[in-house]
């Protein structure tokens, strides 16, 4: 410690014998006045920093100890399906055979795998349109009260609690469809028609923003050039847009794939290979919400609806992945 | 000398404030007309009103005559692409368009319902050339135009205004944003230019006015102080304010 105040001192004298030009506070500064152990210990602001720091480290330590928890956790189960009970995993993907508690041979989930796809894709197919109309009402052609009253639906639509919407297609869909298309009401297209309510908010919101992040410029040079408003919309700002109402609808599809409880009221869960849209079905999470209560932990029924959990799991990875895909395309 | 266009007695409102008291002045063919003034008298308002770009704006009221060989533009006959399409306009900041350099120069054809490939590629290189930055792009013209320097971006968005073969090009401050290198390439392109087309360009920078232009007008507080020759302009000028701002006493 002595050591180093000589030093201190050493350099405050050193300063004050080579300054060129006679500074008044400079000189006034005494090496015997300075506080050497305020100056070389850390201060209040530094410690605090450290602080901060340790805990924001801390928290992400302990979520990321969640995270790979929580991902080992249903991959060892997952996996045990295939490691354990010796189901063959292109059986798992390619058979419709779903009766896991007959043995390993039935345990097929091809058939929840493609009504998964099937309600994730329609819904998207159908939400894309009406949530780009929305958006660019919103954002080119109407300002002020209106558009805020859209966006109040819209917060207002993403906030309803699923088995809300899972009750009203129970009890309006669900007849709906039976009337018109005969059946029992119940199946891909009941569900699809709830989850294109439920994603449009989320692809509209997303593609408002993607609209909004368009100069202001860009439109006026377009119709400086003689463009029409629908013109300068077409060829300007839906091209500029694209990239970002593409993330926008795989945001708006992992939330229809990974929705559980309203798909279940509606699909009426017969795991059956859908081979038209208004008969019993059912998907990878519908099947999970309606068996989990069934099964013991640690036999083959459970350790499958485990394997669909894993499934989904690697499919919202996979939604993420292309996010990013085309974040790095753009 | 015969004039492309000329503003008679134009009068603006924004809401109730008005932001033009009348201005009359007319824009002789083939000749860089220099709008200069403080900032806030209403250069940009008044150049906008010229190709109609403030009809969007809300409440706004605009009166008084302006002719484009002769016609009234503010006359409900004109149509406003048509009108666009004769008089180009050029912003502050480059704004390019997020797509390749071709399609941005083409842009404004293939609104136009040219479906001519042939014609369309002639049309883009005679425009990028006429705007000096083809050396810069004839290798890529497929390369993306943000990915162009600031100075390259503007003379693409002069050569996009260029594609359609407008009478007159309005610009507004078209090198305020570029560097000083940058500026002087696009004073030259505007220089090399102004015996195929009509420019009226905003600008803050004087001696830019001097240099390229040919015809001053000096505007203040919405008011048309004084216009006429660029020499006339700056080494007589009539009015005692006029001298006083072309010699930095304010501004
Ligand atoms: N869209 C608008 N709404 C209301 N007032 C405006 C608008 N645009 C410009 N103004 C006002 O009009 C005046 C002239 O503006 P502007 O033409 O941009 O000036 P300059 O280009 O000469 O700097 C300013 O007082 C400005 O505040
Ligand atoms: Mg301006």
């Amino acid at each position: 410690m002595a050591k180093k105040e000589q030093d201190l001192q050493q350099v405050v004298e050193n300063a004050i014998a080579e300054q060129k030009v006679p500074h008044v506070k400079f000189k006034g500064i005494d090496p015997k006045n300075i506080d050497v152990d305020r100056l070389t210990k850390p201060s209040k602001e530094t410690r605090q920093e450290w602080w901060g720091r340790g805990l924001t480290f801390l928290a992400i330590i302990l979520i990321g100890m969640l995270i790979v928890a929580i991902i080992g956790f249903v991959g060892m189960h997952g996996l045990a399906t295939f490691i354990d009970n010796k189901v063959n995993i292109f059986h798992f993907l390619f058979s419709t055979d779903w009766n896991p508690g007959a043995g390993k041979n039935h345990v097929g989930a091809a058939a929840m795998i493609v009504t998964s796809f099937a309600v994730t894709l329609l819904a998207a197919l159908i939400a894309t349109p009406f949530s780009i109309a929305v958006a660019l009402f919103m954002t080119e052609y109407e300002s002020g009260k209106r558009v805020q009253l859209l966006q109040s639906v819209m917060e207002l639509l993403v906030g309803i609690p699923s088995v809300v919407y899972g009750f009203i297609g129970l009890m309006v869909v669900v007849p709906a469809v039976r009337t018109i298309f005969g059946g029992t009401g119940f199946g891909i297209l009941t569900a699809t028609l709830i989850l294109f309510v439920m994603v449009l908010p989320t692809i509209t919101s997303l593609t408002v923003d993607a609209f909004k992040a368009i100069p202001k410029d860009l439109r006026k040079s377009s119709s400086a050039l003689g463009a029409t408003k629908w013109q300068t919309i077409y060829h300007v700002v839906l091209r500029a847009a694209c990239s970002r109402i593409m993330t926008a609808i795989i945001f708006g599809m992992a939330r229809a794939f990974g929705e559980a409880l309203a798909v279940q009221m509606a699909i009426g869960n017969a795991v059956l290979m859908p081979y038209n849209l208004v008969s019993p079905a059912a998907t990878l999470t519908s099947q999970l919400t309606s068996q989990m209560g069934n099964t013991v932990m640690g036999t083959l029924p459970n350790n499958a609806l485990w394997s669909l959990a894993l499934l989904l799991l690697i499919m919202s990875l996979v939604f993420n992945f292309l996010v990013h895909l085309i974040g790095k395309k753009s | 000398m015969t004039n492309v266009m000329e503003a008679k007695n134009v009068k603006l409102k924004y809401g109730n404030f008005e932001a033009l008291h009348g201005i009359s002045l007319a824009f002789p063919a083939q000749k860089l007309t220099a709008l200069i003034g403080p900032s806030g008298c209403g250069k940009s308002t008044f150049l906008r009103c010229l190709n109609r770009m403030n009809d969007d704006i809300d409440d706004i009221k605009i009166t008084g005559e302006i002719l484009l060989e002769g016609k009234d533009i503010y006359h409900s006959h004109i149509d406003l692409v048509a009108l666009r399409k004769k008089v180009g306009m050029v912003f502050q900041q480059p704004t390019p368009f997020p797509f390749s350099v071709f399609d941005n120069v083409a842009y404004g054809l293939r609104i136009a319902g040219v479906k001519d490939k042939e014609l369309i590629e002639q049309r883009v290189e005679e425009s990028l050339k006429q705007a000096a930055i083809w050396n810069e792009t004839k290798d890529n013209l497929q390369r993306n135009a943000l990915a162009f320097s600031g100075g390259q971006q503007q003379r693409i968005c002069i050569a996009r205004a260029l594609a359609i073969r407008p009478e007159v090009v309005l610009l507004d401050e078209p090198t305020s944003a570029l560097d000083p290198i940058s500026s002087s390439e696009i004073e030259e392109t505007l220089m090399a230019l102004k015996q195929k087309y009509t420019f009226i360009m905003v600008t803050h920078n004087l001696q830019q006015a001097s240099r390229v232009s040919d015809q001053v007008a000096f505007l203040m507080n919405g008011e048309l102080i004084e216009s006429g020759s660029t020499q006339e302009m700056f080494l007589s000028p009539k009015k005692e304010i006029t001298n006083n701002y072309l010699n930095g006493r304010f501004g």
